[in-house]
C-alpha cells in the first residue's frame, strides 16, 4: 500500500493497528475508496472465488455486516464462525487453535475477540491477511479509516481541530483515531471525565510522536472551536462494575441546544451504535454525519480488503 | 577491607558466574528472573546490602556451576543496571562485562493487564518491548513503569 491510489501495493500483510498506517497508507485506502464509491460496479467481479472468514467473538452488527457487504461487493462471500455459543471455542479451542483452522477455510481473515492482543496474537499463528476488527479495548483500525475517510470527505486534514469526547479509555474506536490522527496536520482535543481518560499507553505514543493533545472535562471549553466532534458511548461492557459505569453515564450528551455554541460547518461523528449521547434531534441537523460515517464503512473496507488481498494474491 | 575479603565472605566459587554490583536489595529478584531456585542443585551464594563505593549498598549472587549467557543476564539491566558479570574457571575471572538493556524481554515477565491475550492458556511466551522508561506488552501495549520484580512470572 505504498504510493497512493488504487493498483498500489499492500505493504502490510495483516491490519493489527492504527500505530501501523502510514500517511501513505492512509491515503492509498481512502483513495481507493473514493474511486469505488464512484463506480461500485466496476469492482463487482474483483475477488470472485474469494472467500473471507469472519471470526466474531463478540457481538457486532455494522462491522460484521459491512465486512460482509464489502467482500460480497467485491464478487467474493464469507465463512462465518457464527456465535461463540456455538462454536468450538465453547470446548475451550484456543484462539491459536481456532485462526490455524480457520485459515485453511479462507483466503483472509476478520477477527473480532474482547481480549487485547487478541488479533496480534493470532496474526502470528496464519500466513493469510488477517484483519483486526476490534481486539478488547485495544485498537479497531478499519473503523478508523472510515472515521478518517468522513474527515477527509467533511473537514478535511489540512489545520484541523477535532475533539474526541466520552469512553477515552476503554474506547478502542478512540485509540486507533487518536494515533491515526498523528498523520494529519490535527489538534486533538479530549473531552472525558477523569476516569475515563486516554490509557498510558495512547498518551505515550501521542508524546512520541509530538501530538498537538490537549484534555479537558467539559466540552464547552472547546466546542466553538472544532471542526469535527466525535462522540463515543460510553461502555457498560468495559467498567468492572456497574457503580462506576452510573457515576459516568449520560454526563456527557449532546444535543440541538448544545450545538448552538459550535461553528456552523462542525461535523459530528459517531462511531455507533449510540446510547443516548446524541440526542435524536442532532439527527436532523446539517452537523449530523454518523450514518455517513457508517455507510463509508462499506466502501473503506471494499477497498481495503482489495489492496489486502491483491498482493497477497 | 579488600574485595577480595568482601567476596571471601561469601565463599569464592570454582566454576560458575559471580553477578556483582547488583542494586542493593534486588538479588531475590534477580534470581527469580535468572529462574534460579536451588531446586536444581546448584550451589547459589547471596550477599546482600554489602558496602559498595559506586552504589552505596549492593547485592552479589554467585552461582556454582552455571556460566549465564549474555543474554540471559541482560534481562537483569531491567532491575540492576549496573551489574556486572564474572565467569569464573578454575577460581579465576575469565570473563567480566556488564548488562545491557534488551530491546525484548520473552517469557520472564507476567502482563499485568488482565484482558491481555497473552494471559490466557495460548500457546505463546509474554512478549515485552523495553521501552524509555519501562517495558511494554508487545500484545496488548499495556506499559510498566515501576516494580518490574512485581512482575515476574510464576512458573
Amino acid at each position: 500500500m505504498v504510493g497512493g491510489g488504487s493498483g498500489s501495493k499492500m505493504r502490510h500483510d495483516h491490519i493489527i493497528s492504527a500505530k501501523q498506517l502510514s500517511r501513505a497508507d492512509i491515503e492509498a485506502v481512502l483513495d481507493h475508496a473514493a474511486d469505488i464509491a464512484a463506480d461500485p460496479s466496476a469492482y463487482a467481479d474483483r475477488h470472485a472465488d474469494t472467500l473471507l472468514g469472519l471470526l466474531f467473538f463478540e457481538p457486532s452488527t455494522r462491522t460484521k455486516m459491512s465486512f460482509t457487504t464489502a467482500m460480497k461487493r467485491l464478487g467474493g462471500d464469507i465463512v462465518d464462525m457464527g456465535s461463540v455459543e456455538s462454536s468450538s471455542v465453547k470446548k475451550g479451542e484456543s484462539l491459536a487453535d481456532t485462526v490455524r483452522v480457520v485459515e485453511g477455510y479462507a483466503d483472509a481473515l476478520v477477527l473480532r475477540h474482547p481480549m487485547e492482543g487478541s488479533a496480534k496474537m493470532a496474526s502470528e499463528f496464519v500466513d493469510v491477511p488477517l484483519v483486526n476488527a476490534g481486539d478488547g479495548a485495544g485498537q479497531h483500525p478499519t473503523q478508523t479509516l472510515l472515521d478518517l475517510y468522513t474527515i477527509r470527505e467533511n473537514a478535511g486534514f489540512d489545520d484541523l481541530t477535532i475533539g474526541i469526547m466520552g469512553d477515552l479509555k476503554y474506547g478502542r474506536t478512540v485509540h486507533s483515531l487518536a494515533h491515526a490522527l498523528t498523520n494529519v496536520d490535527a489538534r486533538q482535543h479530549f473531552i472525558s471525565p477523569e476516569s475515563l481518560q486516554l490509557p498510558r499507553s495512547v498518551r505515550y505514543d501521542l508524546h512520541q510522536e509530538g501530538a498537538k493533545v490537549r484534555e479537558h472535562t467539559e466540552l464547552d471549553e472547546v466546542l466553538p472551536e472544532l471542526d469535527v466532534l466525535y462522540v463515543t458511548r460510553i461502555q457498560r461492557e468495559r467498567f468492572p462494575d456497574e457503580s462506576e459505569y452510573r457515576a459516568v453515564a449520560g454526563q456527557y450528551r449532546i444535543d440541538s441546544e448544545t450545538l448552538k455554541a459550535a461553528k456552523d460547518d462542525l461535523t459530528v461523528m459517531h462511531p455507533l451504535p449510540r446510547v443516548d449521547e446524541i440526542a435524536h434531534d442532532v439527527d436532523d441537523t446539517e452537523y449530523a454525519t454518523y450514518f455517513e460515517q457508517a455507510y463509508n464503512g462499506v466502501p473503506v473496507r471494499m477497498a481495503l480488503l482489495d489492496l489486502l488481498l491483491e498482493d497477497n494474491e | 577491607m579488600t574485595d577480595d575479603d568482601r567476596q571471601l565472605r561469601v565463599s569464592k566459587i570454582r566454576n560458575g558466574t559471580v553477578i556483582d554490583h547488583i542494586t542493593g536489595g534486588q538479588a531475590l529478584n534477580v534470581l527469580a528472573i535468572l529462574d534460579i531456585d536451588g531446586t536444581s542443585g546448584e550451589s547459589v551464594s547471596v550477599a546482600m546490602n554489602m558496602p559498595s563505593d559506586r552504589l552505596g549498598k549492593k547485592d552479589i549472587v554467585k552461582v556454582e556451576g552455571k556460566e549465564l549467557s549474555q543474554n540471559e543476564v541482560d534481562v537483569l539491566s531491567l532491575i540492576a543496571p549496573a551489574a556486572s558479570i564474572n565467569i569464573v574457571r578454575e577460581f579465576e575471572v575469565v570473563e567480566k562485562h556488564r548488562v545491557s538493556r534488551p530491546s525484548l524481554v520473552e517469557g520472564i515477565l507476567e502482563c499485568p493487564n488482565h484482558n491481555c491475550i497473552s494471559t490466557e492458556d495460548e500457546p505463546v511466551r509474554s512478549r515485552f518491548a523495553v521501552v524509555d522508561d519501562g517495558v511494554r506488552c508487545e500484545y496488548c501495549e499495556t506499559i510498566i513503569r515501576d516494580n518490574l520484580p512485581a512482575h515476574i512470572l510464576a512458573d
